[in-house]
């Protein structure tokens, strides 16, 4: 059941008119039955891999609550112990929560890699869904959330169906601050929550499906499509790729806070950042931020980590000693991230590109602050507009990974360029009249990010007249329902990140 | 406190350490200064800063590093 789909709007509309009907407290409950149901829609086998995740996690999360509680007891225990005693207890007790997660994380994460390598079962989710549990899991090890005592309530929070198809990796002590909680009916939670849905179907339905068709014009004829037509490509399929994901996270965001629960924003204005490292601070938020706290800063401040950094130090002085073992860290995640989106070629190659990216920003740092300091126009709006640009041509360059999976192929397109490519305007399947509206849906995509500046543009609508509010609806409403890609001729388009 | 601030001051020289209270939440520092601070910690303060510690809230200003240190000195002791 896609989200833009019309069974998906009638189960919404059933679920809302329910849950304001229903008592307060059982409301988290029929969220669990509507995230049961749609999850059991899209496939009820997959299930058994979810709730093993579930019954897995949420017990090994119990018994990691059950070991802190016991270590500190332990510890408080003995008032006359030495310093290295307190610290054997320490040790035994944080080797038993560690082995504690060693099992649980093998256990998931191979179930995760069984099931994308093998590719014999399709499981709604799972990249997300165990990422998710992971999370949870290391917070309540380190005390920064305690254990949810009920398997159900837990199991809500894992296959919560706004956030469980594509994210965002919510971060759990966030988002049960209202997913449990009691929510009266609001018309602005209605209102602005709708306003937010209909903005991803715009995006979805009347954007990304309809750039789609000539993104799979590009594929399909791949020979054809080169030369200048690969630079097309990439700014075409960039359009796709944004107009897809932050509109299904908008519809995510929006279902959620109609329902009164916040869930955390995964996209910032991306493309307005002016180097690749802001990028990633503003593009999907919540990946990088997971991939920083789970594993890049635990690895890089890891026992061995510490060893490798006393001898880099050593051996190639201060300076560079202190970056090889960040480096060595930032390789490590980035190739996770890589092999996250997929354990083939293209995915790695387009993370480790990133991470090259990214260090060689890091080594050029000197030479761009000294560029700064002595060229006042590198301060000017023009330039920083061109920064932004670079940015998204080195981004929109690398998302051709997506797309073109064979890396050789990648990089005998890009060495196109020069050359001329045989296939016209036409073959890409558009008629004029779309290419209005796409760029007509470009401009509009390009205000609102414009317009909403570091905050919630639908708060601010909210505080202008009601008329604008209506016209806003109704814009948005009509150009779904006359532009939209969807009804008879059409097969209803997946989000591209859901594959993931 | 005044360690810190050298630490810190070392890493970026233009920065006003002691008023700032958004370093990442503003992208003064980065990921890898944050590994770099909390290496620096280690070796200079002799404070070891697990990566559980590691969040923005704990190192969005210098007195908010510094806080986490006298924390982590107060639970070893």
């Amino acid at each position: 059941m896609y989200f833009t789909s019309y069974e998906f709007i009638g189960f919404m509309a059933v679920t809302l008119v329910l849950y304001y009907l229903i008592p307060k407290r059982a409301q988290w409950m029929l969220l669990l039955t509507a995230s049961a149901v749609f999850y059991a829609l899209n496939g009820v086998t997959a299930l058994f891999w979810t709730v093993g995740t579930g019954l897995t996690v949420h017990f090994s999360a119990l018994l990691l609550d059950k070991l802190i509680k016991d270590g500190k007891a332990a510890l408080k225990e003995n008032e006359a112990l030495t310093k290295e005693e307190k610290a054997g207890i320490r040790r035994k007790y944080a080797n038993r929560r560690n082995l504690t997660i060693v099992l649980c994380l093998t256990v998931n994460i191979g179930a995760l890699a069984f099931v994308k390598v093998s590719g014999l079962f399709a499981v709604l989710g799972i990249s997300y869904y165990t990422l998710r549990a992971i999370g949870y899991l290391m917070d309540v090890n380190r005390g920064t959330v305690k254990a949810e005592r009920n398997f159900f309530r837990f199991m809500l929070y894992l296959t919560f169906f706004p956030v469980v198809i594509q994210g965002p990796l919510t971060d759990y002590g966030k988002l049960t601050e209202t997913l449990y909680g009691e929510h009266r009916f609001s018309w602005e939670n209605i209102g602005r929550g709708l306003l937010r849905v209909l903005w991803g179907f715009f995006k979805k339905l009347v954007l990304a499906d309809r750039v789609f068709v000539a993104v799979s014009a590009i594929v399909e004829n791949e020979s054809s499509f080169r030369g200048p037509w690969v630079l097309a490509g990439m700014a075409l399929y960039t359009l796709e790729l944004y107009a897809d994901f932050t509109g299904g996270i908008d519809i995510t965001i929006g279902i959620s806070e109609m329902l009164g629960i916040r869930v955390q924003e995964n996209f910032d204005r991306p493309f307005f950042s002016p180097s690749v490292k802001e990028y990633w601070r503003h593009w999907h938020i919540s990946m990088a931020a997971w991939f920083r706290t789970y594993l890049f800063y635990p690895i890089s401040v890891c026992p061995p980590m510490k060893k490798l950094l006393k001898f880099t130090r050593k051996h190639f002085g201060e300076k560079a000693g202190k970056r090889i073992p960040v480096y060595i860290s930032s390789a490590i995640v980035w190739f996770a991230t890589g092999l996250w989106h997929g354990p083939a070629a293209n995915y790695i190659t387009w993370a480790m590109l990133h991470f090259a990216i990214l260090m060689i920003s890091e080594e050029l740092e000197p030479l761009y602050e000294a560029f700064h300091k002595k060229c006042a126009w590198a301060s000017s709006k023009p330039y920083r507009v061109f920064m932004s640009l670079r940015t998204l041509f080195i981004v929109s360059a690398l998302m051709q990974f997506d797309i073109f999976t064979s890396v050789p192929l990648y990089f005998k397109r890009f060495a196109s360029v020069f050359t001329p490519g045989t296939a016209v305007f036409a073959d890409l399947g558009l008629n004029p009249y779309d290419w209005v509206i796409l760029m007509v849906g470009t401009l509009m995509m390009f205000a609102v990010s414009l317009l909403k500046g570091d905050g919630s543009l639908s708060e601010k609508l909210w505080q202008k007249p009601y008329i604008c509010r209506t016209v806003a609806f109704a814009g948005l409403f009509l150009a779904v329902i006359l532009f939209g890609m969807y009804g008879p001729g059409y097969d209803a388009g997946q989000f591209i990140y859901t594959r993931f | 406190m005044d360690e810190l601030l050298n630490i810190l001051s070392e890493l970026h020289p233009d920065v006003d350490f002691e008023e700032e209270d958004m370093l990442v939440d503003d992208g003064i520092i980065d990921s890898f200064d944050i590994v770099t601070i909390v290496s620096e910690i280690q070796e200079r303060m002799d404070v070891v800063i697990g990566a559980k510690y590691i969040t923005p809230e704990n190192f969005n200003s210098a007195e908010a590093i510094y806080d986490l240190i006298e924390q982590i000195r107060e639970e070893e002791a």
